[in-house]
């Protein structure tokens, strides 16, 4: 989208999964395989804000993990900066970028900051940790003097009191700025947030968003987040000038600038999305846009469109192909996987499917399964 | 003098439950924690009442008294009457253990926070509701009849639910089961706290729906307990908000939404993300919630309030009359406009 390198180019991504249980009844079965993500491609350009926006289980963790090299895909490549990132992890090819270098490059924020941090361990000796990893470390002295001032610089003050705290002795809020500390410390050019401000109260949100914005600014750092939230999701993108990209049971299925994503969404999921979330208008309609409640399950994913199964608009050819990413209004800033972004496309001739609004069984309650 | 009175509901012609002088106490190490403050509050039969505030406000304390459930080493003072009809009021601190067990469910349902691990893993959803039934003395024949009648309520499919393991259902439909379950008596009052908080916008979303489908065909009053205003502004006809352990505001939802009186409901609307408003005028309210062991004199909210002065220092404000049905714990009520500017960006709708 932009005409810089991109620091991450994730490309045609598949994380396939076995998934566990259901073994015990039938021993000699095929496992089922989840696909968690399957055929995503990505560019995440320097400076750049991201937010990937679905549901649980549509594989926006799994994605975000892909992308800042912790979780191997199971087809297709991570790059940064050029470097594929597992060729660099399993030393084939002429490796330009090692992937420690990589992976310190690539930091992430954790959902829930509690968990994350060493609860024995006092916020001071967090910090220097990853630090003390660094080749051609830095004298404690300055290391230290470092880690006070990024803590200041975060509104801990003072700082020498916060760095002598445990966990238990932080507040939500604090925890949350000393995972962006950490993160932070490590002078990256991405970093991950999955639903870093959720678990803070309403009243803080804004306060964290807008801390992690500066910082982001600050420190020349793209930026990916994953929420299932499209209100905190449109506050960090439109502030930052960012993107917005949906997720649906893996694949990825509209992305765009936030404008468009929020004021003129193209594909019929990110219609619902937008219809889910509260604007406190109280003049939204009462029916959901799709047919049906439950997502289906990942195990067995619809074949074709993946929503044809709850669309509203869904086509016999939506049953029976997939479609890929189309530009919306000839641009690439704004990509649909719907049919119906092509005014000429072959789905306009094809016959509706039963329960749809065009369907023969107009009128019905949304079935349930 | 202009009119001010301690219960915010003199709209409440006819309540299903009158809750005067509530309080709540626990003895800490570090000193009484008071955790629900001289509540009054009434609750009008068949409305749909929203309960908005932050973790720490008091809300689920709340939610636990109208149920007399309030856990040991809690002490509750005040009262509660519950009116099954207009004319045969009900002290709900007044009855033995088996009145309440019958009572609780039977009458005056809840469904918790978090409580969709609260099935078995190892027994089918139908056998829960069987036990529920059994456990309440009721004919487990026409209770499977009913039971059937209300999952369909909430878009669940009888057949596959009840002989599904809860590990078998997704996170939406165990929830929906719940409150299915939760209907099985076709109480009068519904209390739920948080019941949608660990799932999807969709599913959020479609849940809100099916209750106010389920309100309209039993009849019920619902009292509904959040910390996301936007979320519940889409369901309740009335909104009141928490804040310190009290009741601060209470009005009709679109009084709350075009006219918020109190300053911290209309900060709070300004720091909630919501798509109906402009990036730049969103803030967080600066400062902290007030610990329970050590509440603010006066106003519990002055520290962090742009027009508390002297006198909020020292009185705790009681109920102002703010409009019609609209009642505000403020001295200055009629300044928050323009101290604490909020307005609501109407848009139309995606399509």
């Amino acid at each position: 989208m932009s005409g810089q390198e991109p620091v991450v180019e994730l490309e045609d991504i598949e994380v396939h999964f076995e998934a566990s249980g259901g073994s015990l009844i039938s021993p000699f079965s095929e496992p089922d395989i989840i696909k968690a993500v399957d055929g995503v491609s990505l560019e995440i350009p320097p400076n750049q804000v991201i937010a990937l926006v679905g549901e649980s289980g549509c594989g926006k963790t799994t994605l975000g993990k892909t992308a800042i090299g912790v979780q191997r895909p199971t087809g297709g490549s991570v790059k940064y900066r050029g470097q594929d990132v597992w060729e660099a992890k399993d030393g084939q090819g002429d490796v330009d970028i090692p992937f420690d270098e990589i992976r310190q490059s690539l930091q992430i924020i954790h959902q829930d900051p509690g968990s994350s941090l060493n609860p024995r361990k006092r916020v001071m000796d967090t910090l220097e940790a990853p630090l003390k990893q660094k080749p051609g470390s830095e004298s404690t002295e300055v290391r230290q003097a470092r880690i006070l001032e990024m803590l200041e610089d975060l509104g801990m003050t003072p700082a020498f009191d916060y760095a002598d705290r445990y966990p238990h002795q932080l507040s939500g809020g604090e925890k949350q700025r000393v995972a962006l500390a950490r993160a932070l410390l490590m002078d990256p050019d991405l970093i991950l947030a999955d639903e870093a401000v959720s678990a803070l109260d309403v009243s803080l949100r804004i306060e964290m968003m807008d801390l992690l914005l500066d910082k982001l600014a600050e420190f020349d750092t793209s930026f990916l987040s994953i929420s299932h939230d499209l209100s905190n999701a449109r506050y960090l993108a439109e502030k930052a000038d960012g993107v917005i990209g949906v997720m649906y049971l893996g694949e990825l299925v509209e992305i765009g600038p936030v404008e468009q994503i929020i004021e003129n969404p193209r594909h019929p999921y990110t219609q619902a999305l937008r219809w889910a979330t509260p604007d406190l208008s109280r003049d939204s309609e009462n029916d959901l846009p799709l047919r049906a409640m439950d997502i289906p399950d990942p195990k067995n994913p619809p074949s074709g469109c993946r929503l044809h199964t709850r669309c509203p608009h869904a086509r016999e050819i939506c049953r029976e192909e997939s479609p890929h990413l189309f530009d919306v209004d000839g641009s690439n800033d704004h990509q649909s996987a719907c049919f119906r972004t092509l005014d000429d496309h072959e789905y306009w001739q094809s016959r509706p499917l039963e329960g749809t609004r065009e369907g023969s069984n107009d009128g019905e309650q949304p079935t349930t399964f | 003098m202009e009119a001010s009175t301690k219960t915010p509901d003199s709209s409440v012609t006819d309540p299903v439950f009158e809750v005067r002088n509530l309080n709540v106490r626990f003895d800490m190490d570090r000193g009484e924690s008071r955790v629900i403050r001289d509540v009054n509050m009434d609750i009008e039969r068949e409305e749909i009442l929203g309960i908005v505030g932050e973790s720490g406000s008091g809300k689920s304390m709340f939610a636990s008294a109208l149920l007399d459930a309030v856990v040991e080493p809690g002490v509750v003072t005040g009262e509660i009457t519950y009116y099954p009809t207009p004319d045969e009021p009900v002290d709900l601190f007044d009855l033995s253990e088996e009145e309440l067990r019958n009572l609780r469910w039977e009458e005056i349902a809840m469904v918790f926070q978090g409580a969709m691990s609260s099935w078995n893993p190892t027994m089918k959803i139908g056998k829960h509701f069987e036990e529920t039934l059994a456990a309440h003395d009721r004919d487990i024949e026409a209770g499977m009849e009913t039971t059937r009648q209300v999952l369909q309520d909430v878009y669940l499919e009888p057949d596959r639910v009840l002989s599904a393991y809860p590990h078998e259902l997704s996170g939406g439909m165990k929830q929906r089961a719940l409150i299915a379950l939760a209907m099985v008596f076709e109480p009068n009052v519904l209390v739920m706290d948080e019941p949608t908080a660990a799932l999807d916008l969709l599913m959020q979303r479609s849940i809100l729906t099916l209750l106010e489908e389920i309100q309209e065909k039993y009849e019920i009053t619902m009292v509904f307990i959040t910390h996301d205003l936007p979320l519940v502004a889409d369901l309740a006809d009335r909104l009141s908000v928490m804040y310190g352990f009290q009741f601060i505001e209470v009005a009709p939802t679109d009084g709350i939404l075009e006219g918020a009186a109190h300053p911290y409901t209309r900060s709070l609307l300004n720091a909630t993300p919501n798509l109906g408003a402009s990036v730049e005028d969103m803030k967080s309210i600066p400062g902290e919630t007030p610990d329970p062991v050590d509440i603010p004199d006066g106003c519990a909210y002055h520290p962090r309030c742009p027009l508390g002065d002297d006198h909020c220092e020292v009185e705790d404000p009681p109920f102002h009359d703010a409009g019609e049905d609209h009642r505000v714990t403020c001295f200055y009520w009629d300044e928050a406009e323009e101290a604490v500017p909020f307005t609501l960006h109407n848009q139309g709708d995606t399509e």
